[in-house]
């Protein structure tokens, strides 16, 4: 089954970090995503900028709107994503824990789905 | 085929017996709950209409999971959603080489109950579910137990079946390695479901279920299929509690604290059972949290009086259980036991440490304790505070009138002196 690892933290947290612990996260996250590939559990996956670069963007009755920000205002922000390929969910639930950013923030798993075939 | 006749009583008996051993297998081989239980369903009907003929099988588990999981089969043949299931139509999984071994099928049992206590359930879906597949109760029946609509508590286990589909929770017993991590959760499922039957024995609902049989059921079938010490503390601790259940209140219905219980009362077989369980858990897991607790209740059940009770061993208990597991409710009741060990005022500098803790004021027990212990050590007007303090918190009924007499008897004693 194919599982979406949607990473969570507040980004203050990041952002009082000093260079050398964000680098060290970031050479920890690369670490992870080689043994996930390996293991031949990884598909794809990215980290995000920073919740300031998002906008938010509506169609209603055809007309595009377009709004700074994200669609919601959390405590955490989503700061990337995994999609994994995992037996069931105590593996994904394995394979998230342990993305690194689980130990500041949260990852929230979700199976995917696929669309019905074509008509 | 034996020639044992079978009369509908002896179907329903078997019914009782072996429907969850035949359920839980079903759902290994169907892969699906729903149609798991239609399938037994099926099967039992089936039983109904040849066994008064044939008699019954030597075997009539196998025989159920057997017919249970043909029709399973034939009704994937039939469905439109042949693809989703084909790798099932199409396995050399024959139905009637479906082994009789008692190994295989206990561990579907287990497997049913690691699934139903799934950590990515809600805690209110793992209750509804044990009970539902692991106990066997009518969905009528668990809504009726737990207090709760029954058209919420179908929608609960709905959902709750539709996740483990979806997000594929495994029908699988942990790996040796993960168990210490997942067994806790089946047993605080299993203690709660205790618990709920416990805090509302106050004889006002009359039940066709009782939730602490239900729980100390499935504590022991777990025992015989996962012999690990925390089981065994779990059900020690069930068995010591429930011995109390004729002295916990008076014929009005009113609670009795333990220091005033006429031990009489209390249930010497349950006693004994639960030393029984205790000895075992002793062995294997002498200070893990169930097997503590079981040590505390086995202390209170087999002191002779309230006086003989050995709060020194007690407070020590406490403390091992404090280290496993911290919590605001524990060093609460290390306090008093403190305060039984030694004085009041030693117990309420303890709770003294608690104030801060916004969880712990809002706790009616809190207040309750406090008020107790400042009680025995003469302070009155301090105590009728916390009694009202702990009567604006209190929820449950026959509590908040314990609470009530309490106060009333203070303010009877404050009011005679002044």
């Amino acid at each position: 089954m194919k599982y979406v690892a949607l990473v969570y933290y507040q980004e203050s947290l990041i952002e009082a970090m000093t260079e050398q612990e964000w680098h060290d996260l970031n050479q920890e996250c690369i670490a992870g995503v080689e043994r996930l590939t390996a293991e031949g559990k990884y598909v794809t996956g990215q980290p995000l900028q920073p919740v300031t670069t998002a906008t938010t963007i509506r169609v209603r009755n055809g007309e595009t709107l377009i709004t700074d920000g994200p669609f919601a205002e959390t405590k955490e922000q989503l700061a990337g994503f995994y999609l994994l390929e995992a037996n069931d969910l105590d593996d994904a639930i394995r394979l998230a824990s342990r993305i690194p950013p689980a130990r500041l923030g949260s990852i929230e798993v979700r199976p995917t789905r696929e669309l019905p075939p074509k008509d | 085929m034996s020639v044992m006749p079978a009369s509908p009583a002896h179907i329903e008996q078997i019914y009782r017996d072996h429907s969850r051993r035949v359920l839980a297998t079903l759902i290994r081989l169907l892969n699906d709950f729903n149609l798991a239980e239609e399938c037994l369903q099926e099967a039992f009907i089936a039983a109904l209409r040849q066994w008064p003929q044939n008699g019954i099988p030597d075997n009539p588990t196998a025989w159920l999971i057997s017919t249970g999981h043909r029709r399973g089969i034939d009704q994937i043949r039939r469905n439109q959603t042949v693809r989703r299931h084909a790798h099932l139509v199409e396995s050399d999984d024959d139905p009637s080489t479906v082994e009789a071994d008692e190994t295989p099928i206990d561990d579907d049992l287990l497997r049913l109950l690691f699934t139903c206590c799934h950590p990515a359930l809600a805690m209110e879906a793992r209750v509804a579910l044990t009970l539902r597949e692991m106990c066997g109760l009518t969905t009528e029946q668990v809504a009726r137990a737990l207090l709760q609509r029954p058209t919420t508590l179908a929608q609960r286990i709905v959902r709750a079946k539709r996740k483990i589909r979806d997000a594929g929770i495994p029908y699988k017993v942990p790996d040796q390695h993960e168990l210490p991590q997942r067994l806790p959760d089946v047993l605080k499922v299993i203690y709660l479901v205790f618990n709920e039957g416990y805090s509302r024995s106050e004889g006002q609902h009359i039940l066709d279920v009782s939730l602490v049989d239900e729980a100390i059921q499935l504590a022991e079938s777990l025992a015989r299929l996962l012999p690990h010490g925390e089981v065994f503390g779990l059900a020690a601790l069930m068995y010591l509690q429930h011995s109390r259940r004729d002295a916990r209140q008076d014929q009005d219905g009113e609670l009795v604290t333990l220091e005033q219980q006429d031990r009489s009362l209390w249930r010497q077989k349950d006693i004994r059972l639960g030393l029984d369980w205790l000895a075992q858990a002793l062995r294997l897991t002498p200070v893990a949290p169930y097997t503590l607790q079981a040590s505390i209740a086995a202390e209170h059940a087999t002191a002779k009086s309230a006086n003989d009770t050995n709060w020194k061993r007690i407070v020590l208990l406490y403390d091992a259980l404090h280290r496993q597991q911290p919590s605001a409710v524990i060093t609460l009741n290390r306090a008093v036991a403190v305060a039984m060990r030694d004085s009041p005022q030693d117990g309420l500098r303890l709770l003294e440490q608690l104030n801060s803790s916004k969880e712990v004021l809002s706790y009616h027990l809190f207040h309750a304790a406090r008020a107790d212990l400042l009680r025995r050590a003469g302070d009155l007007e301090s105590a009728r505070l916390a009694y009202q303090q702990a009567l604006t918190l209190v929820v449950q009924e026959p509590e908040r009138r314990f609470l009530a007499r309490q106060l009333r008897l203070l303010e009877e004693q404050l009011a005679s002196r002044s």
